[in-house]
């Protein structure tokens, strides 16, 4: 393909893509995103080629490997256009009979729809689906209809028409003003006014600026920035384009997390096109204006997706924070003016420029605009990820969207904002959600991770997760982070193994002040947010394991007693088999003999709960 | 690795100092660590002084300086995981290899590590093996899932004549 | 020169310098671990803390890396910073209750028990070895390896720190004294480094005065004569 030399050219081009697709012909898409990559749907792609091979050669049917769709817990999902209808837990086996009755007669295979969870009704479209209904999908919608590796199926859908808007009809302050009307926070964690960043980066005075997007999404349980990079590459490439004519920048890094090699893969593919589209390079789309991006792999910190440990490694030093005193949009990136936007926040531009800034604002709260991806995951019925206008009540998010949680047990929290967040009770369920509200209740945004919480999750153990987390993931160089949160993990560790008091609280309490208020970074200004709000929330729990050595979710494993109910056993021997420290005995039944109920000697159980989960009968009770 | 080798990788980076983390990735991949020669060569290719190259090469989880096991065993402990128990699936295996997240078995067929997030949180607990991923896993299910990766082993050793 | 106040009494400081320097240079004792003029300000030990005012707005910032700024107060012994101060001392005092500098800090600062799990370690990580031996030195031996409460300050691989030249700027500068250097005969040794190096002779007054290794690397660097170190200090002047 030639490059494109003006505005007109890429109109053309377009026109062209679109002529020779009949939006009337079938067309098979396979979710091929991470979640479906993992539950199997490579092998369902290769079952339809080899259907399509066989039956279909010549007559136009398509097969398109699309980004994630979202419903990851329903993988793999195939769409059938252009009726759009929806299949969930596809197998390779089913390829042939999709083809048949649904690609060649239209009609619809009962057993692989979704089945509304309530009322048993099958549904037949994504969009009737609950998961779907109350999302408002302005920046994942395309995931699940363009092949990310093809740049004209990104054109087909609208692709680049904000860039060339931007380039040869706005100028730069006219973006940036746009940017700055339709309020853009920054979705990776602090919601910084993305408009204001590219303003004081613009005024920056300094021939050279950089551009950074990053990728580094660390937050474990948060997967939002990687499906967009896998499934719509070109729309975060876009918004990085804008944004570097906005700002007046020539030289873009994506910092890309080294543990999504497919988001690393797709992007590369994505740069490579737009380049030869010239939609990327010198003299873009004919506007004289130029701007390239280099992709630069992350090493495996959570600590380097703060933003200048990641300049850091950029430049190739260790991800330590810096202090910032000047900041980075003054001097950053090889101590020149750089502004850093994470992947959502970029994607989030070719929407604010296409629709503006007064559309944008009509979605969201007064002070949180627009939409915000997050990942719905932990015990809830519809893990996936969601998009939804900021300000919506966590009850609609985990009930209407998420369906609840599921084996019937109780709600008991929301985490949201990674380690760096907090813990949001059941009493604040109908708390709307948006970036101030969050900070409000002791938690935070962070990227978008929402980790649902039920009756068997313990809280002083989800603390204590955060704080392992947290002291491994430290760079290490504040004494106050460093040694505050391994202390923190120490008490922890204390509580649910039974050594706690009621200092151990007031010591977590102090830690948290001083390694939030000593510390250098975001990260250990944040770190005791998990242990504060859980403090805060569930003292009653807390309580429960320091002063009657219980954890009432029976988490703890130090705090439980497994006990065989000899009423209940059938002396079939299976959980003294299971034992790896030989700690259940008994009379095994034989054909003959009758057997005598197991008995577990607590002095040897390690309390490793493979006897609980091997028994049949439910004859082995937990205290 | 040989000069060459690692001239090839530098090379891919235009010699640029600032790559040294790509580099140590692409170094990685070929040799599933990071071998003391290989790292003193790169630092000698680049001019970059071995503390600083060492210092890269133990920040980064990305990295390690002992080689792994044939198998690799990855937990993932990201929060949705460890809500759903993925502490107990790393508790079974360490029980079943007696390994902990880092180690290597003595035979060097299993490596065991933890990762915070593969972001596949629907089938959690996760763990992938070798790339492939084992969804809603529970330490019930640790020992079948492991064995396939043990026989294998033999199999395979028995085929190339080793003891 | 720019104008502030530190605790209320008027203080300048140069132009790109720090709050920490500034405050010493007026006599206004900071307590610090891991500052050293010879170099570049890291803010490690979190001890320099003070609260900075600007615009109205209050904040905790380590002194030693926070630039001057024409206007601003800083206070250095205010109740949060008092607090946050003590119980850094007591944190480091967990992790390395031998050392004596460290013992005498927190007794000055009325801790009397730890309320930690005391650790065994000697080094406080605050890294002024490295950094010496980075800047100032040229020789590049150590670092800090690993990260998060692994973080240790060891030569490359844990071995022999193969570049040290065991001139001894690390032993000079450690705050707590725990780097210690040893001669013997005509050997140096680095205990913690694990560096022994022979030691060249004046030709003079025979007395052994530096490590060979080192003096060939000084030439090297210098492009020195080849006979330059013959003679030691003393009888050269």
């Amino acid at each position: 393909m030639a490059r494109l030399s003006s505005p007109q050219e890429l109109g053309k081009y377009r026109d062209e893509i679109l002529s020779k697709r009949n939006p009337d012909q079938p067309l098979i898409t396979v979710c091929g995103g991470t979640g479906c990559h993992a539950s199997g749907c490579h092998a369902v792609v290769d079952a339809f080629r080899k259907v399509l091979q066989e039956k279909a050669k010549g007559n136009g049917i398509g097969l398109r490997v699309t980004g994630c769709h979202g419903f990851c817990e329903r993988g793999p999902l195939v769409v059938i256009h252009p009726k759009m209808v929806l299949y969930q837990k596809v197998k390779p086996e089913d390829a042939p009979a999709i083809f048949q009755e649904t690609v060649l007669n239209g009609k619809v295979l009962e057993n692989l729809l979704y089945e509304h969870p309530a009322t048993g009704e099958k549904i037949a479209t994504e969009e009737k689906v609950p998961f779907y209904q109350k999302q408002r999908r302005i920046i994942l919608g395309n995931n699940g209809n363009i092949d990310p590796t093809q740049i004209e199926d990104y054109l087909a859908v609208g692709g680049y028409r904000a860039l060339a808007k931007a380039l040869f009809s706005m100028k730069p302050e006219e973006i940036i003003g746009e940017v700055k009307k339709a309020n853009l926070r920054g979705r990776g964690g602090g919601g910084f006014p993305a408009g204001l960043k590219w303003e004081q980066c613009r005024n920056a005075p300094s021939d050279i600026k950089y551009l950074v997007c990053n990728a580094d999404e660390g937050d474990p349980g948060a997967y939002m920035d990687r499906s967009l990079l896998e499934g719509n590459p070109h729309s975060a490439l876009e918004g990085m384009i804008i944004g570097a004519y906005a700002i007046g920048s020539h030289e873009g890094y994506i910092f890309v997390r080294h543990e999504y090699p497919l988001a690393l893969e797709n992007i590369g593919i994505a740069i490579q096109q737009a380049r030869e589209l010239g939609l990327l390079g010198r003299d873009i789309l004919g506007s004289g204006f130029h701007f390239d991006i280099k992709i630069s792999r992350g090493g495996g910190a959570f600590v380097a997706g703060e933003s200048t440990a990641l300049m850091a490694t950029i430049e190739g030093n260790v991800g330590e924070p810096r202090a910032k005193h000047i900041h980075t949009v003054v001097s950053g990136l090889h101590d020149k003016p750089t502004n850093l936007n994470n992947v959502e926040t970029w994607a989030n531009v070719p929407v604010i420029i296409n629709e503006g800034a007064d559309w944008y604002g009509r979605i969201g709260t007064e002070g949180s605009k627009g939409t915000k991806i997050f990942s719905l995951v932990g015990k809830v019925n519809n893990t996936g990820l969601v998009e939804v206008p900021m300000g919506m009540s966590l009850r609609e998010i985990v009930y209407d969207i998420g369906g609840g949680i599921p084996g019937g047990k109780r709600f008991k929290a929301v985490q949201t904002g990674g380690p760096s967040g907090g813990c949001i009770p059941e009493s604040m369920i109908d708390l709307p959600v948006d970036f101030d509200r969050l900070t409000e209740v002791g938690s935070m945004m962070g990227s978008g991770g929402m980790i649902v919480m039920d009756e068997s999750t313990c809280m002083v153990d989800v603390a204590k997760y955060f704080m392992n987390f947290l002291k491994d993931e430290s760079c290490g160089k504040c004494t106050s982070c460093r040694e505050g949160t391994k202390r923190m993990y120490e008490l922890l560790a204390d509580i649910t193994e039974g050594r706690g008091t009621m200092d151990h609280l007031c010591l977590l309490e102090d830690l948290g002040w001083v390694t939030a208020e000593a510390s250098l970074c975001a990260l250990g200004g944040t770190a005791p947010n998990p242990v504060l709000s859980t403090i805060r929330y569930f003292r009653d729990e807390y309580k429960e394991h320091i002063i009657n050595k219980q954890c009432p979710a029976k988490v703890c494993r130090q705090l439980l007693q497994y006990r065989i109910l000899s009423d209940v056993c059938t002396s079939c021997g299976r959980c003294s088999k299971v034992c790896s420290v030989k700690a259940i005995t008994g009379k095994q039944k034989t054909k003959k003999e009758k057997g005598e109920p197991f008995e577990i000697d607590a002095e040897k159980c390690i309390r490793c709960g493979m006897c609980f989960e091997s028994c049949k009968f439910e004859a082995i009770e937990v205290q | 690795m040989t000069h060459s080798e690692i001239e090839a990788i530098t090379e891919r980076y235009e010699n640029r100092e600032s790559a040294i983390l790509s580099m140590l990735q692409d170094i990685q991949a070929k040799e599933k660590y990071l071998p003391q020669e290989a790292l003193e060569r790169l630092g000698e290719k680049l001019g970059i002084p071995m503390n600083k190259i060492y210092r890269i090469a133990t920040f980064y989880r990305a990295f390690s300086l002992t080689p792994k096991g044939q198998h690799e065993v990855c937990v993932c402990i990201g929060t949705a995981c460890h809500v759903r128990g993925a502490q107990r699936v790393v508790d079974q295996i360490n029980l079943e290899l007696g390994i902990r997240p880092g180690e290597t078995t003595k035979d060097r067929n299993f490596t065991l590590e933890t990762v915070n997030c593969l972001g596949v949180c629907a089938a959690g607990p996760v763990a992938a093996i070798d790339g492939q991923y084992f969804g809603k896993m529970s330490p019930a299910k640790v020992g079948g899932t492991l064995k396939k990766f043990r026989s294998d082993k033999k199999k395979k050793e028995g085929a190339n004549g080793k003891a | 020169m720019i104008p502030f106040s530190i605790d209320g009494q008027p203080v300048e400081g140069r132009e790109g310098g720090n709050i920490l320097e500034t405050a010493l240079d007026a006599g206004i004792e900071i307590p610090h671990l891991c500052f050293n003029e010879s170099v570049k300000p890291y803010g490690a030990c979190r001890l320099c803390l003070v609260e900075v005012v600007r615009n109205g707005k209050s904040r905790m910032a380590a002194s030693c890396t926070h630039p001057v700024q024409k206007g601003m107060e800083v206070f250095t012994r205010t109740e949060k910073v008092l607090r946050a101060r003590k119980m850094i001392t007591e944190l480091i005092l967990a992790m390395c209750p031998g050392d004596k500098l460290i013992q005498e800090m927190a007794k000055g600062m009325g801790i009397d028990e730890v309320r930690f799990k005391k650790e065994e370690k000697d080094c406080i990580l605050c890294g002024l070895c490295a950094r010496v031996c980075d800047e100032v030195v040229g020789a590049n031996a150590i670092h800090f390896a690993f990260r998060g409460d692994r973080r240790e300050m060891i030569p490359p691989f844990q071995g022999e720190a193969t570049n040290c030249i065991a001139c001894g700027a690390c032993v000079v500068v450690c705050p707590v004294d725990v780097i210690r250097m040893k001669e013997e005969g005509d050997e140096r040794t680095i205990i913690r480094w694990k560096r022994t190096l022979k030691m060249k002779s004046c030709k003079v007054c025979g007395n052994y005065f530096a490590p060979w290794f080192q003096l060939e690397k000084f030439k090297e660097k210098a492009k020195l004569p080849k006979d330059f170190y013959d003679l030691c200090y003393t009888c050269r002047s």
